[in-house]
């Protein structure tokens, strides 16, 4: 029998230790894996979503809370911005595209963003435009809205489809605006935030029943694509430093990093959680092959007896070792892919970025193989152990 | 001559931390094929001698050498591969692994010497009447069973020697008779010489060649000689 043969023997005859150490096992690689691509993917897609502008202007105020508000459809907007400062931002000969949102109202949770048609002529990411799946664009004059492929599905709204908005940000049953609004068309899958959104005519928020009156010709944020890159740091210096009317958030990649590089320490934390875990299940390999000693004793005696070198016992409990942790790593997969998917719905649900539980990210080479190491390093010590036991005392009673 | 001993000394400390010695035997040899029983009393040392020779314990003083390699010099990886390559061991209680199947038992039994040989541990397990249990483990065997393929398994490795330690001790005197019958005839076939241990006279009864420890071991004759470990 090959060494690898016994081995096999072994584990199989210590089938439940195995199989719940090799299982903390693939719960602490899983873990690894989990944490590490779902921190990447996310920095990845939230630093990379910029929907195709350059940047965002904005009330004065915090330059993280209008990205969040109008790229990615979170938190509240900052403040507004009146008519005439959109048009003056448009009319900027360094700006080659503007689009005016104005948000404010909600269906069942999901924003109701008033947009002007030119949304749709901007690439949101290289030769991709945002198109409709079904039915048509919007007539910038009806009551007519064009729903985010996520939304309809959550909401299932489809063409020909009639709904009332309801007033702000948040879901609330008693503040449902009278306005009907048509669903004219249901837009392709972009796997940006836009797929949550319900976009109507930009006048048709404005202008929503109980909206104040005054405000009506406001909007939340433009959306701007610039002509070069020194127009952005032009009118960086224009309207952030030297002004004080409007926030301009450019670009909008550095304002997001630097979110990221906030929290920063909650992915230290996470990455510690994820690195001890993986140190309790090497531990947990160690402790119940080390437990497991006593009572083989006799049968590393015999082993010995039959010709077994030392090094051939330590190597057998080493493998023995290697082998739980090989076990769990490869479990480790399906636990990743188990916690990434949750993940991946949970964070599309909640902000339409969407997470790839199947790309290859380098933490699916590096965690199972960190966790094969650990387990083979977990078993030095009953190997150890191992090593030492005294065959003539081991075998039968003496005569 | 397979197996030459020459002042063979083994002692153990006591709990009381004294000295006393085991194995002291001043020559003894055995010729290779020859089938030789051993008498003793319990605790006269016949297993710490056995272990002595298989390697298993490294003696104080003396030399052993079988097979012209001297056993008592060699470091302990020599001892191994010695006892993996030519000797075969079977013990009083069978020392079977009770994970593996009757084939595997045998397998391992040549593992650590020639290699895994499939075909043999087939052909030694139907000799010894058990060609149609590879596949059970030992705890599904009767003892006699569990005893018989203790036997193949010694000859896994096609030794030059096996030592047999009390092999009939746990059986009933038909199964012993049977099951010693069939060592002898298997190591016959396979020209290997045995040192079998017993005190069992109707074992000793059918060896010609008739050792008594006490004869050999100048230690055997000591009171509580042998009671410490091995």
């Amino acid at each position: 029998m090959s060494l690898l043969q016994i081995v096999l023997r072994s584990l199989r005859q210590h089938m439940l230790s195995t199989v719940i150490t090799a299982f903390s096992i693939a719960l602490a690689s899983g873990l690894l894996m989990s944490v590490w691509v779902v921190k990447d993917q996310a920095r990845a897609n939230f630093t990379g979503v910029d929907s195709g502008f350059d940047g965002v202007f904005g009330a004065r105020g915090s330059k993280l809370q209008l990205v969040l508000n109008s790229i990615f459809h979170l938190e509240s907007s900052p403040g507004n911005l009146s008519w005439v400062q959109y048009e003056r931002i448009a009319d900027d000969r360094r700006v080659a595209t503007a689009v005016p949102i104005a948000v404010g109202d909600n269906y069942y949770g999901y924003r109701l963003v008033g947009v002007t048609t030119n949304l749709f002529d901007v690439e949101y990411r290289e030769g991709k435009k945002y198109a409709v799946r079904s039915g048509y664009l919007f007539n910038p004059s009806k009551k007519q809205a064009v729903v985010g492929s996520f939304a309809a599905e959550r909401l299932k709204l489809k063409v020909g489809d009639t709904f009332h908005p309801y007033h702000g940000l948040i879901f609330e049953k008693n503040k449902q605006h009278a306005e009907t609004y048509v669903v004219s068309g249901v837009m392709e899958q972009s796997n940006t935030p836009a797929d949550r959104v319900i976009w109507i005519p930009i006048a048709g928020l404005q202008n929503m029943e109980g909206h104040n009156a005054e405000t009506a010709s406001d909007v939340s944020a433009v959306l701007v694509k610039l002509r070069g890159k020194s127009s952005g740091m032009m009118m960086n210096q224009e309207f952030n430093m030297q002004g004080d009317v409007m926030t301009f958030a450019w670009p909008i990649a550095d304002t997001m990093s630097k979110l990221f590089n906030k929290i920063a320490p909650v992915e230290m934390v996470l990455r510690a959680v994820a690195f001890l875990v993986a140190l309790v299940a090497a531990g947990s390999i160690l402790a119940s092959i080390y437990n497991s000693m006593n009572e083989r004793r006799r049968e590393i005696a015999i082993l010995r007896a039959l010709g077994a070198r030392r090094s051939t016992i330590f190597a057998i409990v080493v493998l023995e070792a290697s082998g739980i942790a090989a076990l769990g790593a490869v479990a480790g997969f399906g636990v990743y892919y188990v916690i990434m998917s949750a993940a991946a719905w949970f964070i599309r649900q909640e902000t339409g970025i969407v997470l790839n539980p199947l790309e290859f990210q380098p933490v699916m080479v590096w965690a199972p193989l960190a966790m094969l190491g650990l387990g083979a390093l977990a078993g030095l010590v009953p190997a150890a152990k191992a090593y030492r036991t005294d065959v003539a005392e081991n075998l039968t009673p003496i005569s | 001559m397979l197996l030459n001993i020459e002042n063979l000394r083994k002692s153990f400390e006591t709990p009381d931390g004294s000295v006393l010695t085991v194995v002291d035997i001043p020559a003894f040899s055995l010729d290779s094929g020859q089938q030789t029983a051993l008498c003793g009393t319990s605790g006269s040392g016949k297993t710490t001698f056995l272990n002595l020779i298989a390697g298993i314990l490294k003696p104080d003083g003396g030399r052993v050498e079988l097979d012209g390699c001297p056993i008592s010099e060699a470091g302990e990886a020599g001892r191994d591969r010695l006892r993996a390559r030519t000797i075969g061991y079977i013990f009083q209680t069978f020392n079977l692994l009770q994970g593996y199947t009757c084939i595997e038992n045998v397998l391992l039994g040549m593992s650590f010497g020639p290699g895994a040989d499939r075909r043999w541990a087939r052909e030694l397990l139907g000799r010894v009447g058990l060609g149609q249990r590879l596949d059970h483990f030992p705890r599904q065997l009767s003892t006699g069973q569990q005893q018989r393929v203790a036997v193949a398994r010694a000859l896994a490795n096609r030794p030059k020697l096996v030592l047999a330690d009390e092999p009939t001790g746990n059986l009933d005197p038909t199964s012993a008779a049977e099951s010693l019958g069939l060592i002898r005839e298997t190591c016959r076939e396979n020209g290997a010489a045995l040192l079998l241990v017993s005190h069992d006279r109707g074992v000793l009864d059918q060896f010609d060649n008739v050792r008594d420890l006490a004869d050999i071991n100048r230690a055997a004759a000591w009171p509580g000689a042998g009671e410490a470990k091995p």
